[in-house]
């Protein structure tokens, strides 16, 4: 058998045992540091890059049957270099219209901007400068749809959390769920703040995907938490923090295992998707995902079961059942 | 007797599986043969490329747009899109004039109709008509006098217009100078629907028809204007008894301006005899409905009743309540688009999906050895029949795929996949507890299923409520995930758990073969072995951890005898 189920059963008779709860400070700091460093950066950069649909933008119509005859590759590169010639790093989306004409999308640009943009695309497509129209686009997908992704957000966290408070029959973990959830949010969007990505309505959906994911991986690992810990009563051995290491360490396995086969094909559009394709909306949603889910998986095991501990400790039949294990413990054998 | 139950509760899921891939096959084929469907899923604007539609507003010169007009514009048209089913459209404001309405392939006519129809509604007074109308509009439960013979009027307007006089109102029929007259003799209503929208500044009158073509009209200047409407529903009309009738009739109810300007209007207009009774209801510069004032309204909640079928009541409240755009619109342009890099994009996006199901694959194999065909196998059955419902709802709901719906596809494989990886894990926490094989799998599956069902309602919340609330893309999205998490449940509990059972049997997986994925000696006798963790059955213990208590507890006699045997055999070894 492969090391990992040999892995597998260590943690699960507690042979092996990460002290996922009882070092839970160091954790909770981590997570701080990375929060941190998450809307710190973002706030050194000045905040996030926006997409096209969300700023609004110039847009460009170049009348040339002859370019589009050769094909969106070969139009894409002649616009991307006349408009750098005039906006280094702009990253104009290209697309063919009609059959005779080419759309090239920019960033707002000034009317100065906008009219060199504009000369320049006449001279690299070879048309008359009456050829190319340009325009602007209004921001309404900003305005409109995120606010709508917004209500959407919090009604989903308001009916999860209950959801969940009723099947575990503890709001406590709907509590350490949601916080870990923030912990996701925060960091993924983060990456995207710390190296100046641009938001796209694609990155958007990449996010609420998460939303979905870290709490469906949170959700499994509270199941075996929920087994584990009703099981034993007051006269367990373990303390309530043993009960909950164990169960994480107990689906530990899975977690690395769900994790790797849900990165699997998420990583695989992210390389494919940047290599082959440059910045796009597979990009985009691949990036948010695959940073996700990691972080997602690391939170439900580092960061949502110590919570719950940390929620519940002070409860009185949670703290009796600390306090005989002690002797028989030694002997268990089943934590270390 | 116990295994012929549970492998023939096994075949019996299976049997199930294949019935609804069956009739997914079948529904497919139905909507192929008998509504134009196809076998592929419909794709998206932003995969297909599509049409886009560019709306200019129709200004009387000298008029500007503001930003809040073309904002509301925008979220009524956006509206009227989204209630022509589940499609992406994408509408943006362009030039802070123009909205650009994107619509994934070609917009078959009644979508079109609905956008272009984007029209301004307004009432105006009729001055004259060659035809009256049979519908009434008065308050709730007012008495219907259409058999009133002393309401028909006159072809022709009575009153001698006289073109000095300038009109007092907008009912005087000083309104209607004697070239006004003339246009009105000579005006054809065929040329109407070729003008497109009829155009006429709010202050002065309007010659025009019903949209049918069946009456022509001279219309006074505007008195209320479109925006004033609050809502509008269709419903049956209640007779002044207070009794539901079974005639249809459009319940209005005007904001506080309206009901002011309204209750004016209606208030001179019951007062006249004749057409100059009626009020017409104009939208894009065409009438849509022009019924007789039988009684003033005054709390700005009229009725229009008349000869409504459910079908044409629902049609007017559709368009009172979304046809009330602040500002005309006119189609300036139409265009199909070759989406940015969607074709490519879409490619990139199979052949990314593909290595990742195959690294997948590889990882299940290597992982669970044997037991990884089980999971490419549920893998390759999801796909089959997630296939199968995006397409059949592509042929009958209008969905279509977008990148985004590509997006939840991909997340969908992690989380599918996480169902068999609980499903087997738990499988080998019972082994590692010393039950049989096939025991394992019906306690495990117990307690799999549990998990894999709160998690997915956990998915499933999110996306509905993703899919309810957010518009445009994301809805796309949400959609596709919705399915799969469906799926999901029906691959997992009709499919893998079946299979598990069955496969528990055969001697390969029922012995646990070490290439199996599932061999106890790998698994859990050792520990019973070496560390003690697990003390021989029989003898009770309390060191034991709880959960293999009562795992211990839940063993048949057979099940202890095989467990304690293979303990012993590990002993000896």
């Amino acid at each position: 058998m492969s090391r990992l189920t040999q892995f597998g059963n260590d943690l699960y008779t507690g042979q092996r045992s990460f002290d996922f709860v009882g070092r839970r400070n160091t954790w909770y700091l981590i997570a701080a540091v990375f929060v941190i460093l998450a809307i710190g950066f973002t706030a050194l950069r000045g905040g996030f890059v926006f997409g096209i649909e969300f700023r609004g933008g110039s847009e460009f119509r170049v009348q040339s049957t002859s370019v589009v005859e050769q094909g969106t590759a070969v139009a894409t590169s002649i616009a991307d270099e006349a408009v750098a010639s005039v906006v280094p790093g702009a990253s104009p989306r290209v697309s063919i219209v009609g059959g005779d004409s080419i759309r090239v999308q920019t960033e707002q640009l000034t009317p100065a901007e906008t009219e060199e943009v504009r000369a320049a695309l006449a001279e690299a497509y070879g048309v008359a400068e009456s050829d190319v129209s340009s325009s602007f686009i209004g921001a309404t997908w900003g305005a409109d749809i995120t606010r709508q992704a917004l209500i959407a957000l919090v009604v989903f966290l308001v009916l999860a959390s209950l959801v969940l408070a009723v099947y575990f029959r503890t709001w406590k973990m709907s509590v350490a769920a949601l916080i870990a959830l923030f912990h996701d949010l925060v960091v993924t969007a983060g990456v995207y703040g710390v190296f100046g990505l641009e938001i796209t309505p694609a990155a958007v959906i990449g996010f609420l995907t998460i939303l979905g994911y870290s709490l469906y991986d949170t959700v499994v690992v509270f199941d075996k938490v929920r087994e584990n810990t009703s099981e034993d009563g007051v006269e367990s051995r373990r303390t309530f923090a043993q009960s909950v290491n164990l169960a994480v360490n107990q689906t530990l396995v899975r977690s690395i295992n769900t994790s790797i086969v849900a990165v699997l094909p998420t990583a695989s559009i992210l390389l494919i998707g940047s290599v082959l394709l440059g910045a796009g909306t597979l990009r985009d949603i691949a990036l948010a995902l695959t940073v996700g889910t990691i972080v997602g998986t690391y939170s439900s095991i580092f960061l949502a079961a110590p919570l719950y501990v940390h929620l519940r400790q002070n409860e009185p039949e949670v703290k009796k059942q600390g306090s005989r294990p002690r002797v028989a413990r030694t002997e268990s054998g089943a934590v270390r | 007797m116990a295994r012929t139950t549970t492998e023939r509760k096994a075949i019996r899921s299976l049997v199930w599986l294949l019935v609804i891939i069956i009739a997914l096959i079948a529904a497919n084929g139905a909507s192929v043969l008998f509504n134009n469907g196809q076998w592929t899923p419909k794709l998206a604007l932003d995969l297909e490329g599509g049409t886009q539609i560019t709306l200019s507003p129709q200004l009387s010169t000298g008029e500007a747009v503001t930003p809040e007009q073309l904002e509301r514009a925008v979220a009524i048209i956006r509206q009227r899109v989204d209630a022509s089913g589940v499609s992406e459209a994408e509408i943006n404001t362009q030039g802070n004039q123009n909205i650009v309405v994107s619509i994934p392939g070609e917009p078959d006519d009644e979508t079109r109709e609905r956008i272009q129809s984007s029209a301004k509604l307004e009432f105006r007074p009729v001055l004259a008509a060659d035809l009256p109308s049979p519908d009434t509009i008065g308050e709730e439960g007012a008495e219907d006098p259409a058999t009133d013979p002393s309401a028909s009027p006159s072809a022709e307007p009575s009153a001698a217009p006289s073109p000095t006089a300038s009109p007092t109102d907008a009912s005087d029929l000083a309104w209607i100078t004697p070239e006004l007259q003339e246009q009105f003799d000579t005006f054809d209503c065929a040329s109407l629907s070729a003008v497109g929208a009829n155009v006429a500044p709010t202050d002065e009158p309007l010659i025009t028809c019903e949209q049918d073509g069946s009456i022509k009209y001279i219309l006074g200047p505007v008195e209320v204007a479109g925006e004033r409407i609050a809502d509008a529903r269709a419903g049956l009309v209640t007779s002044s008894t207070g009794v539901t009738t079974n005639e249809w009739g459009v319940f209005m109810e005007f904001d506080a301006e309206g009901t002011a300007q309204f209750r004016a209007v209606t208030e001179r207009l019951v007062a006249l005899v004749g057409v100059q009774n009626q009020f017409a209801i104009v939208l894009d510069g065409s009438v849509i409905s022009a019924p007789r004032t039988i009684s003033a309204i005054t709390d700005g909640r009229p009725q229009i009743s008349g000869n409504f079928t459910e079908e044409s009541a629902l049609t007017l409240a559709d368009q009172l309540k979304f046809g009330a755009l602040p500002i005309g619109f006119e189609i300036q342009s139409s265009e199909n688009i070759s989406a940015t890099l969607g074709v490519s994009q879409l490619q990139s996006g199979i052949i990314a999906g593909i290595i990742g199901l195959i690294l997948v694959a590889f990882y299940a194999f290597f992982q669970y050895r044997a037991l990884g065909g089980v999971v490419l196998a549920s893998l390759i059955v999801a796909a089959v029949i997630t296939y199968l419902i995006i397409t059949y709802l592509s042929n009958q709901q209008g969905f279509r795929l977008s990148l985004a719906g590509v997006a939840g596809l991909v997340i969908s494989i992690g989380v599918i996949a996480d169902s068999f990886i609980v499903y087997f894990e738990r499988i080998r926490d019972e082994l590692r507890d010393g039950r049989s094989v096939d025991g394992s799998v019906e306690a495990g599956w117990k307690r799999a299923w549990r998990t894999i069902l709160i998690s997915d309602v956990i998915n499933f919340l999110a996306a509905v409520v993703l899919f309810v609330l957010a518009v445009g893309n994301v809805r796309g999205f949400a959609f596709t995930l919705g399915i799969t998490t469906i799926v999901d449940l029906i691959v997992v509990a009709l499919f893998t758990h079946p299979l598990m059972q069955l496969l528990a049997r055969t001697r390969f997986f029922g012995s646990g073969h070490p290439l199996s994925g599932l061999d106890p000696q790998a698994l859990g006798a050792v520990y019973r072995g070496r560390a003690q963790f697990r003390a021989p059955v029989g003898v009770a213990s309390t060191k034991v951890a709880s959960s293999s208590r009562e795992a211990q507890r839940r063993q048949t006699i057979a099940e202890r005898k095989a467990a304690q045997s293979s303990s012993e055999g590990k002993d000896a070894r």
